[in-house]
């Protein structure tokens, strides 16, 4: 009996909740660590880029204005769809970052259990950053932090799955909206990512994934007018290129997240700075009398 | 009856002792400049020139920044959490002593009433000093870790609107944290940064941790772009701001920004309206309205917009526009010729695009640089006098149908500094001051400041807070 002849995934672009290809047409070969084919991954335009911004502009209102509540059961809920397809992750992170199985394994628990880590955070962030501020004068004063906007990521080229959810899940948490360029080399499990993302609740929008080539792709989020935040992280290492987006982000004076001088360990726990970094403090003062 | 005039109560200029020249702060010594340039400050209420200041030279900048670097490596960063508090509360007490004589100096070179530099800005400045200084051993209960760690050396550099406050907003958090600083105030207004450089002396603050460099841009940007600054705070225009934003790329530096606004000015047809005539008065014409965060956009809704301007032009009738050191002064000199012409220009640009405009009858002194309280109604979201910073007494009326129209127009601007809302309603303002996309919203008030409040922008207002825990987070490693 013959052997049955496996269905192959397409690799596409994720924006506004859908799945489509690059409106250029163009695709890109991924291969595994050692260089053999792995897929064709849609090789994303500024068109693409200027669209998932649309789509996660439009996504501000609703998720930043959903409760923290919510917001946290949203990301618990993508641990737990990230969960049923674990061994999945495993094959695609094993194969675009060429370690072995346990150390994919560990990798992808990590990526889980990172969201569960910021899940929890929704609710707890404002407690800890936010203030009643004592003045001195007859005024009520308090200072909550509230989310920045349209946060573009240029993920860690590296670690493709443990690095992406690092760098996503605290600006999401904070009632971020983004769009996310991928590892350029080990786009795959991204992709695979987003099919979690848009089965567990997370409104369409909310994270749009693009796949292509940081420096084609990255200087177009960094000088859209219309992004309130960039994370540099993918770009460590090209200090050129890095310098070169931070004077774009400048333009409408985007908060700059910079890029490490080398991709960091992402098992460790996370500060918060990730975090606070996409997020504003707002402050409101009323008299108090009668 | 006649209305009854007021008699002058000038405040005497005696207590003050102004140099006819004055060098650079370094290194707890008042040096003559290297490759520095002398120019003179005027006053801007008489044209009178005050002082010959130096415009520190790039060798300048940079030995005032060998300076602050020395004394951080020799003292302050060697000195307890404790003592550097202490230094700071001796500064505190210092300024609260020498409060007459630095409120007449800052109405002098600044141009302001002295019943706002007497009241609100010096008062501001000891505060200031005194809440940070109790920060300085205590900053492992800050929020940023059990150890957090200074920077080093600051570079920064500050408007002219509110010379002596912005200082203390800088210069405050900054040492409080455990760095030194290079300070460098706006050309048309050195005189109160070199008062305090006189009270770091008395104060016997170690040598070097606070230095003031004068000058224009051309020193600003020296101090900025000096590689051995570790951490760069400025106050300023955004487009200033944009070009720091850049010339800091791809080095290490932080930075935090404090730059323009366009702050709308909400009042809803439920608005105690006499308390929101106070608050949109104080919201554009405090300090000739050289305010970021001025409430220079009024939006009221449409149902109240004829009796609310009716009161407002009542009111403004009343505004008292003249001599800065008077006590009965509300409104003073504009701060210098160049911030004049762009007042003007915008003005006329205003009335050019068909908005209406209006000043109360107000005699206006001969010499100096004066402007007259101004209210353009009917001008609309495209109107260049509603989009961009006048930075002067020019209010720009808009109206609005419902809560939803006022919040859209309100956040339809680049800027997101700060935002006033009027209604008695609870709900409304909570819901309000959620929508609107600034830093500070003011509620059934406004143009309020307190050392403990976080202050700053959203989008392109900058980034950073000044003031509180917050303000500083922006002083310390590893807090973002």
């Amino acid at each position: 009996m013959s052997e049955r002849l496996a269905v192959k995934k397409t690799y596409k672009l994720y924006i506004g909740g859908a799945f489509p290809r690059s409106e250029s047409g163009r695709s890109y070969e991924v291969t595994d660590a050692r260089g053999r084919f792995l897929a064709n991954a849609a090789l994303a335009s500024r068109k693409d880029a200027r669209d998932a911004v649309v789509a996660a502009r439009k996504a501000v209102a609703g998720w930043s204005g959903a409760t923290a509540y919510n917001r946290g059961q949203v990301l618990y809920r993508v641990a737990e769809v990230m969960e049923g397809r674990h061994s999945q992750f495993v094959d695609e992170v094993a194969a675009s970052e060429g370690v072995n199985r346990p150390r994919a394994e560990k990798l992808v628990d990590e990526a889980i259990d990172r969201w569960v880590w910021y899940a929890g955070w929704s609710d707890k962030i404002a407690q800890v950053t936010g203030s009643s501020n004592p003045v001195a004068g007859p005024y009520f004063d308090f200072s909550v932090p509230e989310p920045t906007g349209v946060v573009a990521i240029v993920a860690p080229q590296e670690s493709s799955l443990l690095g992406l959810v690092s760098v996503l899940a605290p600006a999401v948490v904070g009632g971020n909206t983004t769009v996310v360029l991928a590892s350029e080399a080990r786009p795959l499990p991204a992709i695979t990512l987003a099919e979690a993302l848009t089965t567990s609740d997370v409104p369409g929008g909310v994270v749009n994934l693009l796949t292509g080539r940081t420096a084609e792709v990255a200087p177009w989020l960094a000088s859209h007018m219309d992004v309130n935040a960039i994370d540099l992280t993918g770009v460590a290492g090209d200090d050129e290129l890095a310098r070169s987006l931070e004077i774009d982000a400048a333009e409408n004076l985007k908060r700059v997240v910079r890029p490490p001088a080398a991709e960091p360990d992402w098992a460790t726990e996370p500060s918060l700075n990730r975090l606070t970094a996409y997020l504003e403090t707002k402050t409101v003062w009323h008299p108090v009398g009668i | 009856m006649a209305k009854l005039e007021y008699a002058p109560a000038p405040e005497s200029r005696a207590i003050v002792d102004i140099a006819s020249s004055y060098g650079l702060f370094i290194g707890g010594e008042f040096v003559d400049p290297d490759d520095g340039t002398p120019f003179k400050t005027v006053n801007p209420a008489t044209e009178e020139v005050l002082a010959d200041v130096s415009a520190a030279g790039p060798q300048d900048v940079d030995k005032a920044v060998q300076a602050a670097r020395r004394a951080y490596n020799r003292v302050w960063s060697k000195l307890s959490g404790r003592d550097r508090g202490k230094y700071l509360f001796r500064i505190a007490r210092i300024i609260q002593e020498r409060s007459r004589e630095l409120a007449v100096l800052e109405s002098i070179d600044n141009g302001k009433p002295i019943r706002e530099s007497r009241d609100v800005d010096v008062p501001l400045v000891a505060a200031h000093f005194f809440y940070y200084a109790g920060w300085a051993d205590k900053l492992s209960y800050a929020g940023f870790g059990p150890d957090p760690k200074p920077h080093g050396v600051a570079g920064q550099v500050i408007p002219w609107n509110f010379p002596l406050l912005m200082l203390a907003w800088k210069i405050a958090p900054a040492l409080a944290a455990g760095n030194t600083v290079v300070l460098k105030p706006a050309e048309t207004t050195p005189l109160t940064a070199l008062l305090f450089a006189e009270i770091c002396q008395q104060a016997d603050l170690p040598a070097g941790v606070v230095n003031i460099v004068t000058g224009a841009g051309e020193t600003g940007r020296a101090l900025v772009e000096h590689p051995d600054v570790d951490k760069v705070a400025f106050t300023g225009s955004t487009e200033v701001g944009r070009q720091i934003a850049r010339s800091i790329a791809g080095t290490p530096k932080k930075v935090t920004l404090e730059l323009g606004g366009k702050a709308a000015n909400i009042v809803l047809d439920d608005a105690p309206i006499d308390q929101a005539v106070e608050g949109i008065v104080n919201g554009i014409f405090f300090n000739q309205g050289h305010v970021c965060c001025a409430g220079s956009r009024l939006l009221v809704q449409e149902s109240v917009a004829d009796e609310l301007m009716t009161r407002l032009k009542r009111r403004l009738k009343t505004l008292r526009v003249g001599d800065p050191l008077d006590k009965n002064t509300d409104i003073g000199a504009i701060n210098s010729a160049e911030q004049l012409a762009r007042i003007r220009e915008l003005s006329e640009v205003g009335e050019a695009e068909g908005a209406e405009r209006w000043s109360p009858p107000c005699e206006l002194p001969d010499r100096g640089f004066w402007f007259p309280p101004t209210v353009f109604t009917g001008v609309s979201q495209a109107h260049r006098i509603a989009r961009e910073e006048i930075f002067g007494p020019v209010l720009s009326v808009l109206t609005f149908r419902t809560p939803a129209e006022a919040v859209e127009k309100a956040n339809n601007t680049p800027y997101g500094l700060s935002a006033g809302v009027w209604t008695d309603k609870g709900s409304r303002i909570l819901w309000m001051a959620q929508q609107l996309r600034a830093g500070v919203v003011w509620a059934n008030t406004f143009n309020r400041f307190d050392p403990t409040s976080p202050f700053g922008g959203y989008k392109e207002s900058g980034y950073g807070r000044e003031g509180g825990r917050h303000g500083l987070g922006a002083y310390l490693k590893g807090a973002a």
